[in-house]
């Protein structure tokens, strides 16, 4: 009698990506096919799926993130910074900031890379169709947003009036700079805000809340009835911002907010990015305001 | 489901016919404490005369054998700016695990349900774990086992056959076809009702030999009502950080992920390690920022996540009460005693 147990081998290797336990670990090839220098910290890298096949079917949605590796190098969670109609031919908005990121910004064009996802949840953008928007970014939180600005310019129809307010600290910081007045054409409305003003900064200065305010006197309350707003930033940011807008009883629930936290996964498995009772990689980066309200350790 | 009985002198050669073509784990005595008791560890074992199935509990729970502490996800190829990436899930035979406790079976199914049966599967934990033979047996409970309160006294599931100890013989519970056929190897017999009897004498015997209760009474409510409690600042103050608790919990599985180069810079690996919550750069990110700068919130967040979190996805927390951290933490801290001191009861 056969007393060997024989080995069951669960993953089929042939079909990795199509089953479920294969997708785990599994890379795209990518190309860096530009970069792009925006100030001196962030960069924005064009990063092409070399597959056309692969290319074509992924998809992704605004406010989702992936996983970059570079091979010995390491692997860190990066917004899309790009339309999803651009399917796998993405880019990343990314700031030096340590190992991973500092070894990308000396990378030659050309280099290859590795993908994974995409990951995480979105910004409903179909849900605020027929609304007024308020995209609001400060710092790098322009990056996933930038995403959300693609689609409405590329939906512009579905979307009542939309503005954008967008703050930094210094005039020298501003992202993508290049394509504000693109914005603007599409009938978006623009303001910026810096904290610290150089000499030759003409634009507004002060915090992303005085210009709220402004725009707050300039609309009477019924524009407030049928808005929604995505929030990106640090905390302390999306906290005044959001608590500024519930004053003009926009439910927390029509506010989106992204949440940062370390990740190694983006899966659920590595636990790293724990927020509250819940997972930033599952059930976020994006969250509603009452859902992050409710999580502990989330603001 | 099938039950048995059959003389304990079969197990002998039920293991023979077993580790001859099979890699067998077991519960051995690896030596003594400083009080002289024996420390016992799950090991690869040839003899059934090493297997002690006496053992109380194992100091390191089996997760070595399914979540090694530092296992390669990846290895890579590297040539002129391109690359080859190269999976392996790192086994390549079934183990058999002979002699696993209740509650080391049920970290098991706890642990299935997050690794295997959410969204994303992990294909490291997957194939190692649909590659276990698991005979299950029966334990007695020690000062420090609060299993019972936890619901993990018992296995329902997660095993081929669970072993009770009659005296004379064996019952066993036979849950999968393998062990079945396997079990023909040795001489069984039908219980009768004198054996249904006898188990179930052993089964109250033992359930009244618990001494360490804890309440989990709506203590989901209890943990969110208290997140701001100085309690927690006072274990935080004991707490050392050493991570520990989470290395010799059955249950504990976040990990690390960490790339290198090789000299000849023309390989590279991808390595997971197992990793602690209540290590100060866990949640720490880029640029410096700690989410849990303190050792109280880092500490807070591990029973939040068992006690809680866990509780909210899948209706039940993610510790089966083996007391393993409690006996091995050098600051005294153990899960009894803290959640009592949360429910405001005196420790
Ligand atoms: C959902 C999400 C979206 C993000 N989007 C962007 C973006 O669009 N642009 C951008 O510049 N940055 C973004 N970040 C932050 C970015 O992930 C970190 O800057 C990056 O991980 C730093 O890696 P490093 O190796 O250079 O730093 P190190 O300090 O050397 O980090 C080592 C490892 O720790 C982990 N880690 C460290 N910091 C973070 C962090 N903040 N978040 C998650 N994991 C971290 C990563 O696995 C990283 O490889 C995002 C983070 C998250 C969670
Ligand atoms: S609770 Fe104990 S074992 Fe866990 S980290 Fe703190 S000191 Fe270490
Ligand atoms: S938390 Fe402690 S008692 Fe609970 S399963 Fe883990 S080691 Fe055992
Ligand atoms: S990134 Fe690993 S659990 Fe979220």
């Amino acid at each position: 009698m056969e007393n060997r147990l024989a080995f069951n081998d669960v993953v089929d290797p042939k079909h990795h990506r199509k089953n479920d336990l294969g997708f785990f670990e599994y890379t795209y090839k990518a190309e860096i096919t530009s970069i792009h220098r925006l100030t001196g910290m962030e960069n924005l890298y064009r990063i092409q799926i070399v597959n056309p096949e692969d290319r074509k079917s992924f998809t992704f949605q605004p406010g989702q993130f992936l996983m970059l590796e570079l091979p010995g190098i390491g692997e860190a969670p990066f917004s899309i910074s790009s339309s999803p109609s651009r399917h796998g031919d993405v880019e990343l908005c990314i700031r030096k900031a340590g190992n991973l990121t500092n070894f990308l910004a000396r990378v030659p064009r050309g280099a290859k890379v590795g993908i994974r996802g995409p990951f995480g949840t979105s910004f409903p953008m179909e849900k605020m169709y027929g609304q007024n928007l308020f995209l609001i970014a400060g710092g790098l939180g322009l990056a996933p947003l930038r995403s959300a600005i693609s689609y409405v310019q590329e939906n512009r129809s579905h979307f009542n009036n939309v503005d954008i307010i967008y703050g930094t600290k210094e005039p020298s910081q501003l992202l993508f700079t290049y394509q504000y007045d693109l914005w603007t054409a599409d009938d978006i409305t623009l303001s910026i805000t810096v904290d610290k003003p150089d000499p030759s900064w003409k634009g507004e200065v002060g915090l992303i809340t005085g210009i709220l305010e402004r725009i707050f006197s300039e609309r009477d309350d019924s524009f407030f009835k049928n808005t929604y707003a995505i929030v990106c930033g640090p905390p302390v940011m999306f906290k005044f911002v959001c608590n500024m807008l519930t004053q003009k009883d926009i439910p927390m629930e029509k506010m989106f907010v992204s949440l940062e936290r370390r990740m190694h996964c983006g899966m659920g498995k590595c636990c790293r990015c724990n927020v509250g009772s819940t997972y930033t990689c599952l059930k976020g980066p994006v969250f509603d305001y009452w859902t992050v309200m409710n999580l502990k350790e989330a603001i | 489901m099938i039950f048995k009985v059959f003389a304990k002198e079969e197990l002998r050669s039920f293991f023979d016919t077993l580790a001859s073509s099979n890699k067998v784990v077991g519960p051995v005595g690896i030596g003594k404490d400083r009080h002289g008791d024996t420390l016992f560890a799950f090991e690869d074992v040839d003899r059934f005369g090493d297997l002690r199935l006496d053992y109380t509990t194992t100091r390191l729970p089996a997760k070595r054998f399914f979540l090694p502490f530092r296992e390669s996800m990846a290895s890579f190829s590297l040539e002129k700016g391109d690359w080859k990436k190269d999976i392996s899930y790192n086994i390549d035979r079934p183990h058999i695990f002979f002699g696993l406790h209740p509650c080391d079976i049920n970290a098991l199914n706890k642990l299935d349900k997050v690794l295997l049966g959410s969204a994303y599967p992990m294909p490291y934990y997957a194939v190692k774990r649909k590659n276990m033979f698991i005979i299950g047996i029966d334990c007695t409970p020690q000062p420090y086992c609060f299993c019972r309160s936890m619901g993990s006294d018992t296995a329902l599931h997660g095993f081929d056959m669970f072993l009770t100890d009659l005296g004379d013989r064996y019952f066993v519970e036979i849950l999968s076809d393998s062990a079945y056929n396997l079990l023909k190897n040795i001489r069984t017999s039908d219980p009768v009702e004198g054996d249904h009897v006898h188990y179930m004498k052993v089964v109250s015997e033992k359930t009244r030999k618990f001494v360490t209760r804890v309440d989990t009474t709506d203590l989901t409510k209890i943990l969110d009502m208290e997140f701001q409690s100085d309690v927690w600042k006072q274990w935080g103050d004991r707490c050392l950080g050493c991570g520990t608790c989470a290395n010799v919990c059955p249950t504990c599985y976040c990990y690390n992920v960490d790339e290198s180069v090789d000299i000849s810079l023309q390989r590279a690996t991808k390595d997971k390690m197992l990793y602690s919550c209540t290590v100060i750069d866990f949640a720490q990110v880029a640029g410096g920022h700690n989410f849990r700068p303190e050792r109280h919130s880092r500490l807070k967040y591990r029973y939040y996540h068992k006690h809680r979190g866990f509780v909210e996805a899948y209706e039940e927390s993610l510790c089966v009460g083996c007391g393993r951290c409690g006996e091995s933490c050098l600051a005294g801290i153990t899960v009894p005693e803290v959640i009592a001191s949360v429910r405001g009861e005196e420790v």
